[in-house]
């Protein structure tokens, strides 16, 4: 059994753990004996300052509880803060991860014995007109702050996550996708400008489109940080969605139904059950949703109220919705989510239901539906395995994906479908394509088996000239990330991390993992 | 066996420390290895690279402890047990009483543990986990009338380590207090290097870190190594003082 106090698990396996010194920087090498001489770094040892108040220690951890890392953490409230933070680091010779509300799925927000900045206090909407829907924000503004802020005055995020809960200095970090990214691209795209700090104190404003722009989004925290975010937000004349339900039979019907329903979709997501198989393998179930036209919605004053959009607090009026994710635990194993997977999809192929009105909220935010449920999956956590796959090898490789977990027995028991379009990001995740996204239960004894599992996943991906998002990222290698970018872009990027960061201040767990420098 | 991945020994150069540290290297531990001999250290680093750092320091320099303790910390990119395990015992004539030699016993077994330990429990106390074990010794159960600073440090250590046990509990914290009764390092040695004479039940240290790491990783509170010795130390918990002070050891 291994006993780690902070992370019972890591990102990788226990014999790989590796050491590395503090007085080397992020250049320093794993599998070296380093040899620390206490007389070589007596003035540094001994002097006050360097040390970090140990009361800001808090053992964090990725949204999907599988990789956590104890950090010193600060949470500014101003841009002065913020820069007070940075220079703490210097002086202390401590890197800096930046983190907002903590959403992404494994390392990025992770930053081991390091200064973890928390920017979930800078949460103030500077500015907003309703004739426009053009909005200014501090990075620690949420996506839940935002559409309850905004809902009222008819207007809804352009781009929005499974949960509500992520900062928007998170969402433009990770350049996140919705359930519409075919059609209205990642977050970035509805940026006009923003405000942007870099480790070394340079305060830059940067427009939509520029070169710069293009690169600073999407760059998981590695150049600097946002202080000030102006997006636009899509109007609606409805706080409902029209949604409609498809129930396709195999994995094939699946992509028909997709590209058969784009042109009229506003959000298309797909949901298949992974452990079907035979003549029903891949088969699913796919949820279309359509903005409502003005003057569709007869009570649209109604419908746009926070309350109307607010989702229950009860289950089926019986069970308090804080409490339901202890009835998911005793199904969270391959046993259990064949049968839920499988009601699921028997229920939603033979319900009469196939077209319904539904609040933008309680289709958007479908993670957010059983509060906590991730504690179900028990102490070990989760990680979510997403590939995003061109259109004319998504099929045959999700088949590949999808055959070899049920042959290696670790069977995802969440598989999430969804298109995409290509974008201009420097480091973008998006393919005119599909992308998969694999839940898979991380325990203490298939923690091996999952990360064996995830890197022949990797390779098939690699293969199909697919791609990889950071936000979700657990488990990629360093040749698989320079593999899928290409060098034209890394080196393209490290530019800008040297004119940035000079030092190397901003790292994370991911970023040593991927040996991003 | 439970295994520890980011470990620090303090007295890792030789004896006990030294064995436990090896032991731990071997499972897959990364280990700091803490103590004033550097080239004893060196020689065991060199064995485990990548594995083991090494950190020069006299536990008497009590005010390097919280940043060097950091350092530590950072450098292993964690922390998931320490074992304080520098101790001495100085040699004392029939009739010598001698607070040069009492004050530096009680400043290596006694003071740099509460250093170290206090500096760790901080920690453990905010990341709400961890397992400290610390090297008391069957001396310190009574006062009996040889080495009367090493038994008095010893009796230190073991109530300390009981109130960090009982203060960190409600953090996760494990406290493993560890009593050795005989084991085979120079502390039993005389000054010209024979070994002394009336030695009962003595074990190896590498015998002796084998217990210690079973017993903490079985969750135990305390600790004899070897365990019999619980049984000596209850016959000398139930002696009335009148016989005790006539036993000559």
């Amino acid at each position: 059994m291994v006993d780690a106090v902070d992370d019972y698990s890591e990102s990788q396996p226990v014999e790989n753990v590796s050491l590395h010194n503090s007085d080397e920087g992020p250049s320093s090498k794993n599998g070296q004996n380093i040899h620390s001489s206490l007389t070589n770094h007596h003035s540094s040892l001994t002097a006050h300052h360097s040390l970090l108040p140990h009361d800001r220690l808090e053992p964090l951890k990725g949204w999907g509880g599988a990789v956590g890392a104890a950090a010193y953490v600060y949470r500014p409230s101003t841009l002065e803060q913020l820069k007070e933070c940075f220079e703490l680091a210097k002086r202390t010779g401590k890197h800096v991860t930046l983190r907002g509300a903590g959403r992404s799925y494994g390392d990025a927000s992770l930053g081991r014995e390091n200064i973890v900045i928390e920017l979930t206090r800078m949460n103030r909407i500077l500015a907003w007109d309703a004739k426009t829907g053009i909005i200014t924000c501090e990075p620690g503004v949420t996506i839940e702050q935002l559409w309850r802020f905004a809902i009222e005055d008819g207007y809804w995020p352009p781009v929005v996550s499974g949960t509500m809960y992520p900062t928007l200095g998170g969402v433009l970090g990770a350049n996140i996708h919705g359930k519409n990214n075919f059609k209205a691209g990642p977050i970035g795209e509805h940026v006009l400008s923003f405000d942007f700090l870099t480790p070394s104190g340079e305060e830059l404003h940067v427009e939509h489109g520029s070169d710069l722009f293009y690169s600073i989004v999407g760059s998981f925290g590695m150049l600097g940080a946002f202080t000030k975010i102006t997006l636009k937000l899509k109007k609606v004349y409805s706080g409902d969605l029209d949604v409609k339900v498809f129930n396709p039979a195999n994995l094939h019907e699946l992509f028909e139904v997709f590209e058969r329903q784009l042109p009229q979709s506003d959000y298309l997501v797909g949901w298949i059950d992974a452990f079907a198989s035979g003549n029903s393998f891949g088969r699913s179930i796919v949820h279309q949703a359509n903005y409502l036209a003005l003057g569709i919605d007869p009570i649209p004053a109604k419908t746009l109220r926070v309350a109307y959009q607010d989702l229950p607090d009860m289950i089926l009026g019986l069970v308090p919705k804080s409490i339901m994710w202890m009835f998911l635990r005793p199904f969270t194993n391959q046993l259990g989510f064949k049968l839920i997977n499988w009601a699921k999809y028997v229920s939603s192929r033979f319900s009469p239901k196939t077209e319904f009105r539904q609040a933008h909220a309680a289709f958007a935010f479908l993670l957010d539906y059983v509060p906590n449920w991730k504690r179900s999956y028990g102490e070990g956590g989760l990680i979510q395995f997403q590939s995003f796959i061109p259109k004319e090898t998504a099929e045959a490789t999700f088949r590949k994906q999808l055959e070899l977990c049920q042959r290696e027995q670790l069977v995802p028991l969440l598989a999430v479908f969804k298109r995409h379009r290509p974008d201009q990001f420097l480091l973008t995740h998006a393919v005119d394509g599909y992308s998969l996204a694999l839940d898979f239960k991380v325990t203490e004894s298939n923690r091996k088996n999952l990360w064996a599992l995830t890197s022949k996943l990797t390779e098939i991906v690699l293969a199909a000239g697919g791609r990889f998002y950071m936000a979700k990222d657990a488990t990629l290698t360093p040749d698989a990330f320079r593999q899928y970018l290409g060098e034209e872009t890394l080196s393209k990027f490290r530019e800008l991390k040297h004119r940035f960061d000079l030092d190397g201040i901003l790292e994370s767990e991911l970023s040593k993992r991927l040996e991003i420098r | 066996m439970k295994q520890w991945k980011r470990v620090i020994v303090v007295g890792a150069s030789a004896g006990i420390g030294k064995a436990l540290a090896e032991a731990l290297l071997k499972e897959g531990s990364s280990v700091a290895l803490v103590s004033r001999n550097e080239g004893a250290m060196n020689a065991i680093a060199h064995r485990y690279p990548g594995k083991a750092l090494v950190f020069p320091h006299d536990v008497r320099h009590y005010e390097e402890v919280p940043a060097l303790f950091q350092r530590i910390a950072h450098d292993l990119g964690g922390l998931d047990l320490i074992i304080y395990a520098a101790g001495i015992m100085r040699e004392y004539e029939p009739h010598e009483y001698n607070f040069t030699k009492d004050r530096e016993t009680i400043e290596v077994n006694t003071l740099g543990a509460f250093a170290w330990l206090d500096e760790t429990a901080k920690r453990f106390e905010q990341v709400k986990g961890g397992t400290i074990i610390g090297i008391s010794s069957i001396a310190g159960e009574r006062g009996r009338s040889g080495n009367v600073p090493y038994f008095a440090s010893k009796a230190a250590l073991t109530t300390y380590l009981e109130s960090l046990r009982n203060r960190l509990s409600k953090y996760k914290v494990k406290v493993v207090t560890i009593k050795p009764g005989f084991v085979d390092t120079a502390m039993l040695l005389n000054a010209d290097g024979s070994r002394k004479s009336f030695i009962p039940w003595l074990i190896s240290p590498e015998r002796a870190a084998q217990l210690i790491l079973r017993a903490a990783s079985r969750g135990k509170n305390t600790a004899y190594i070897p365990g019999r010795w619980r049984f000596v130390s209850m016959v000398m918990h139930l002696m009335p003082s009148f016989i005790f002070r006539r036993l000559s050891f």
